[in-house]
């Protein structure tokens, strides 16, 4: 019972992560219906610039941070502008090849500027020891769960209070009533784009905190489709759910089956087929509303 | 495509023909002539390199011909090609099957793997069919590591010399023959396949499903059906793949791969038989112009700058194609033979 306690509690603390990761793709897909291939190679991203600026250049945890997101920030405005926006009202393949095209790179980019190597910077981020009964959480993971939290409150906070989170969810309503009354759809495509960078950049220092930065860190990104599919392409907090959902799921599976199969790495392949099961039976997920085609 | 001056249709042979006049057939006459020629005059290494490309030609029709041309976008191509590779070298090595009966075998099971994964297509579409696909791709890899007991999983399988009855196909030439007759039956069967009833309802389910529905096209029949089709091409060429290298690995069909097939064909152009051949060797000469420049790069710059060469050169390449020239290659050649075949009314150059 504790062997299983113990899953559950760190898979909530990683679901959350991969909810957090989610989000960003959900916020890209509703804005301006692109389906981010790359969310997974911001994570990537930033787990090496978490290394980069916390231990070459010795900055202390906050300004390690708030640098890390300067640079997601123009990441995500470069991004935007260069390779998004001659795309818009292009066929859905050609957008999504424009995204994969874009995550090569910037795999590209991170073996050109860290070598592809493992970089680890295990125990600098802040530590919380924690014990319920018998079950000890790990300092990261809460860590994680906190940092998850406080980002997606806020990014609930811009969506509902702030005039550009308005504009942001004008734009997913209707395009053409929010061209009618002023708004530039381009500035909510380059916010949406900041946001995703940003949240992923993050969670790449998390999960950078507790594994270390390594090139398997882009295979997050397909966690995060599992999870997005799962809750529902168009639900944020679709996504939050599932993410939960999928990180306890996985501990679990993994943590009961692994030892049973003789060639194990089933945390890898898990998200898979909760992706084609979701496919096959409920294609819009738990939360997303589902598509009704019209001539 | 517009018509020669003095090229006239006038019956309905002429008119289906795929080669209008003598002059195309005396040029892909002479095209297959060289192709059979290289042998005699080019070197071991370049032979290598045109054995790949008849291999990756043969996989890269079937994706066509499911993505191209029946819209079902694919990003598991070379998970397909695992089970086909897989299917025949385990045939071959384990059971002690003849080559020319594992091939149409291997095929036969890559065909039967794109029917299931194609399952899902039936009720989803767009970016939920890619995730379905990459999926797949996953999940065949894993299948590949946990079946250790015939696959030989992560330590991969040694498959003996290929034969067909008394001709041994272990030299480099031998075999470079072998891919490229294949090569040219898959052109011909995947551009006439395209012609067909089938072919024109993939056309139709592509441009638009609900129309092709109300028309009449069984949308369950004919993606199942393209699935199918588009694996037995992928099943094809991993078999191919394999019994070349003569050893079977999941390194060899790594997720990257597919991601690279889908790159090729929109470099070369989709929906075209020609630009999935355009693409091909357009990125293939690529990656050897990579593996040329990278030790010179890693030498001035960096050592890591050789491996990130070839994933950022790939990715810009994409990237300046579909901005630029969406329509790939074949277009950009299309234009071409029409503004000379036109001049000097250069403004008369249309699709």
């Amino acid at each position: 019972m504790t062997f299983f306690l113990q899953l559950i509690v760190t898979g909530l603390a990683q679901g959350m992560v991969y909810a957090l990761i989610a989000i960003g793709f959900v916020i890209i897909l509703k804005c301006s219906e692109v389906f981010n291939i790359a969310q997974g190679h911001f994570v990537l991203i930033g787990g090496y610039l978490g290394w980069t600026f916390l231990v070459p250049l010795g900055l202390p945890v906050w300004a390690a941070l708030l640098a890390a997101i300067a640079t997601a920030v123009i990441m995500g405005l470069l991004i935007e502008r260069l390779m998004l926006r001659p795309m818009v009202g292009q066929p859905v393949l050609a957008v999504v090849m424009m995204t994969i095209a874009l995550s090569t790179v910037l795999g590209g980019l991170a073996t050109l500027l860290w070598g592809a190597e493992y970089k680890a910077y295990h125990g600098l981020l802040p530590t919380i020891n924690m014990n319920i009964g018998a079950i000890s959480i790990p300092s990261e993971s809460l860590i994680g769960l906190i940092v998850s939290v406080i980002c997606v409150a806020i990014l609930m906070f811009v969506f509902r209070y702030t005039k550009i989170g308005l504009a942001m969810r004008a734009t997913a309503e209707d395009l053409q009533v929010v061209q009618s009354v002023g708004i530039k759809p381009t500035t909510v495509y380059a916010v949406s784009w900041i946001i995703a960078s940003v949240v992923g950049v993050i969670g790449g220092i998390l999960i950078g905190g507790v594994s270390g930065a390594n090139m398997d860190l882009a295979n997050i990104g397909l966690k995060a489709f599992a999870v997005v599919l799962l809750g529902g392409v168009n639900s944020v907090g679709g996504a939050i759910v599932a993410g939960i959902i999928l990180g306890m799921l996985e501990n679990v599976a993994a943590g009961y089956l692994d030892p049973l199969l003789p060639g194990g790495g089933l945390a890898q392949v898990f998200p898979f087929f909760v992706m084609i099961i979701v496919l096959i039976f409920r294609p819009h997920g738990l939360f997303g509303l589902a598509h009704i085609e019209r001539v | 495509m517009g018509l020669r001056s003095g090229t006239f249709h006038e019956n309905y042979a002429q008119e289906m023909a795929i080669l209008s006049s003598r002059r195309q057939w005396g040029m892909v006459v002479v095209f297959i002539v060289l192709l059979f020629a290289c042998p005699l005059f080019l070197s071991d290494r370049m032979l290598t390199i045109l054995t790949t490309m008849g291999i990756a030609v043969i996989s890269i029709h079937g994706l066509n011909i499911l993505t191209g041309y029946c819209g079902q976008i694919s990003i598991g191509h070379s998970g397909f090609m695992a089970v086909g590779g897989y299917t025949s070298a385990i045939l071959c090595a384990k059971l002690g099957w003849p080559y020319w009966a594992a091939l149409p075998s291997a095929a036969l099971a890559a065909g039967m793997a794109g029917l299931l994964f194609g399952l899902p297509s039936l009720k989803i579409k767009g970016f939920y069919l890619i995730m379905a696909t990459i999926a797949a791709q996953f999940i065949i890899i894993w299948f590949i590591i946990q079946l250790r007991g015939i696959t030989g999983g992560t330590d991969g399988l040694l498959v003996p010399k290929p034969a067909i009855g008394p001709i041994a196909l272990s030299s480099k030439t031998n075999y470079y023959y072998l891919v490229m007759v294949f090569a040219i039956l898959a052109t011909i069967t995947a551009h006439n396949i395209v012609r067909t009833r089938a072919g024109r309802a993939f056309i139709a389910i592509r441009d638009n499903e609900l129309a092709a529905e109300v028309m009449g096209v069984s949308l369950w029949s004919y993606k199942l059906q393209a699935f199918f089709i588009g694996c037995i091409y992928a099943g094809v060429a991993g078999s191919l793949l394999i019994h070349y290298v003569r050893f079977a690995s999941i390194e060899q069909f790594p997720f990257m791969d597919s991601v690279w097939y889908l790159g090729m064909l929109i470099v070369g152009g989709m929906g075209s038989t020609a630009g999935a051949i355009f693409g091909v060797v357009a990125l293939k000469v690529l990656d050897e112009l990579v593996t040329v420049a990278g030790p010179i790069l890693a030498a001035a710059v960096a050592p890591q700058a050789a491996a990130s060469l070839a994933l950022i050169s790939h990715g810009l390449i994409i990237i300046i194609f579909l901005i630029f020239e969406p329509r790939g290659l074949h277009h950009r050649w299309q234009m071409v033979k029409a503004y000379f075949r036109l001049w000097p009314f250069s403004h008369e150059v249309s699709e």
